[in-house]
């Protein structure tokens, strides 16, 4: 007892000393992880805003005009394309885990296990990946369809994880109250489950988005660097991130690479802000 | 037993095995990645002598050389830079978000970190090369592109990762632990370090490890700021060729051997990642056990 008492006393004062370094510790490095979030926005925006001139707004790009708008067009193609395999196939395997697989099945455990390897894996090796399989054993050359493709391999996770958390987080009872109304499961899954979990789904989707709208390594050797709009998705085009990193090598344009990145980072803040309102509504939906 | 014979049954089971088949995509996906990597990488190796292409340190495709020893040593020490600033910053910062941020700036921090998290590499690359390079370059002299500026700029990029997977595992530690702790008389902060940090030991690292893989893994950031210079690493301040970058500055034109050894390249990395996230997996189990 004796003892005790003497380390408590040694210890508040000791302690005080401790607490108010720790504190300054953890304020410290909240105030750096904010800091270096505004440098980059600001950096990023002083360097890029005078080079924005309504001539990269040109239908065509030529080197006069270094026109980023077919950059812009391609990749809302890249976007819709990697989305239109992506969002049903994650949708479906989400629906499978969540509504129809037992929990706990060995099967489940492999399909989350692999999940979780794709979504460790780096662009690059899906950039090979892709080269390899759709540009060169497909026949596809280098391709918006290739590269689609690529991405939507990269983004099916994502959906995947997103769709199965929004189907688990809808309440039982909906599901109960569908079948005691006599509908079979396939209804009730598509008329009540789905719909309750779309705000849900729509945050993955809008993740993933997020991650096509980024992404250069994995398409450099799919998609290729055409700066141009192909006439169809067989033919090569290059995203925005890739045209600004293609700017940035080529070294003759580095200014029009600057304001690329401003448009990618207002595109990646609107699609921040976005994902940010739905979970707000999410959340206030679970309340 | 009325439901069985509905007409839509048929219905019911042709979905039920199209969902099934979607759910098996993943599993594809996976097996499809390791076959054609390793298919394409490994009779290059084969070809170039495994030693040689793992072991040599002269990476001269002109002259038929392909040794990587430099290029693996420069994403270890990279991601080991890189870590070293991402766990410090992260850590504290998840520490901070979790038990000392006024929820005013809550609302404000939690969104940047969410928005760095969405930056595109490419513009991590140029920030690196308009902020952080000039800076080395002032200070310590030479190009400045090198190994601290990848180091500095992987440190940031995985932040969020680190932030994100701290900030859920701390959170997830039970208020008890913290009240038990105060209750002994212990502060708040030594409560929080001394109880609540080290119960969420595993999810804390899972992050680390998620980053890990981030920081290795990253290419576009990496070769804007690295210099990309195919030598052995000597020094913070010289210019450092990661796995990654190889890959991509050398395909474009790469025909033969010196594509395989690209392919090759690749499939070191590859098996760099499976590692990582076995060892990810395995920290995360022990988190949810706990």
């Amino acid at each position: 007892m004796k003892t005790s008492n003497v380390e408590i006393s040694n210890q508040t004062p000791h302690g005080k000393g401790e607490a108010k370094v720790l504190k300054a510790l953890v304020w410290a490095a909240g105030i750096i992880t904010m800091a270096v979030l505004l440098v980059i926005v600001l950096t990023v925006l002083i360097n890029g805003l005078p080079h924005i001139k309504p001539s990269l707004f040109s239908i065509h790009y030529n080197t006069k005009n270094v026109s980023l708008f077919p950059a812009m067009i391609n990749t809302l193609t890249m976007v819709g394309l990697s989305l239109l395999f992506a969002a049903p196939i994650g949708i479906f395997s989400a629906v499978y885990l969540a509504e129809y697989a037992k929990r706990g099945s060995k099967f489940v455990a492999f399909i989350r296990l692999t999940s979780e390897t794709l979504t460790g894996i780096p662009s690059i090796i899906f950039g090979i990946f892709g080269m390899l399989m759709f540009v060169d054993a497909c026949h596809m050359g280098y391709s918006m369809l290739a590269g689609a493709l690529t991405l939507a391999l990269m983004i099916l996770p994502v959906i995947m994880r997103a769709t199965e958390e929004a189907l688990h987080a809808v309440p039982d009872s909906y599901r109960e109250g569908s079948f005691g109304l006599g509908a079979g499961k396939l209804r009730t899954i598509f008329k009540i489950v789905l719909p309750a979990a779309t705000p849900g789904i729509l945050a993955g989707v809008i993740l993933g988005v997020g991650r096509v709208v980024g992404e250069t390594a994995a398409l450099i050797y799919t998609a290729g660097t055409v700066a141009q709009i192909p006439k169809n998705i067989m033919g090569s085009g290059r995203t925005l991130a890739v045209h600004m990193y293609s700017l940035w090598t080529e070294g003759m344009n580095v200014d029009q690479s600057y304001a690329t990145a401003v448009v990618l980072l207002v595109v990646v803040i609107i699609l921040n802000l976005i994902s940010d309102l739905i979970a707000k509504k999410v959340n206030k939906a679970n309340q | 037993m009325k439901q069985s014979k509905h007409p839509g049954q048929g219905k019911e089971k042709t979905m039920q095995v199209v969902f099934a088949a979607c759910a098996c995509i993943s599993i594809i996906a996976i097996f499809l990645i390791c076959i054609f990597l390793f298919a394409n990488g490994l009779p290059g190796m084969a070809k170039i002598g495994f030693g040689k292409f793992l072991g040599g340190t002269v990476w001269r495709p002109a002259n038929n050389l392909y040794g990587i020893l430099p290029m693996i040593v420069a994403s270890i020490e990279v991601t080991i830079g890189a870590l070293i600033i991402g766990i410090v910053i992260g850590v504290l910062t998840a520490i901070f978000l979790a038990f000392f941020c006024p929820k005013k700036l809550y609302a404000v921090l939690k969104p940047g970190i969410n928005l760095l998290a969405g930056i595109p590499s490419v513009v991590y690359g140029f920030f690196g090369l308009m902020v952080v390079v000039p800076m080395i370059r002032n200070t310590a002299g030479g190009a400045g592109l090198s190994m601290l500026a990848a180091c500095i700029i992987l440190g940031i990029m995985i932040l969020p990762t680190i932030i994100t997977m701290s900030e859920t595992a701390l959170r997830a530690v039970p208020t008890s632990y913290y009240e038990g702790s105060l209750g002994l008389g212990a502060t708040h902060e030594r409560s929080i370090f001394r109880v609540v940090v080290p119960a969420a030991k595993s999810g804390i690292f899972a992050g680390i490890i998620l980053g890990v893989g981030r920081a290795i893994g990253e290419t576009m950031a990496v070769i804007m700021i690295a210099g990309n210079q195919a030598v052995m690493p000597h020094s913070l301040f010289a210019g450092v060729r990661t796995m990654t970058a190889n890959i991509v500055l050398e395909m474009g034109y790469a025909t033969d051997l010196h594509r395989q050894a690209l392919i090759a390249t690749a499939v070191v990395l590859f098996v760099f990642i499976l590692i990582i996230n076995i060892c990810f997996s395995i920290f995360k189990n022990k988190g949810d056990n706990h």
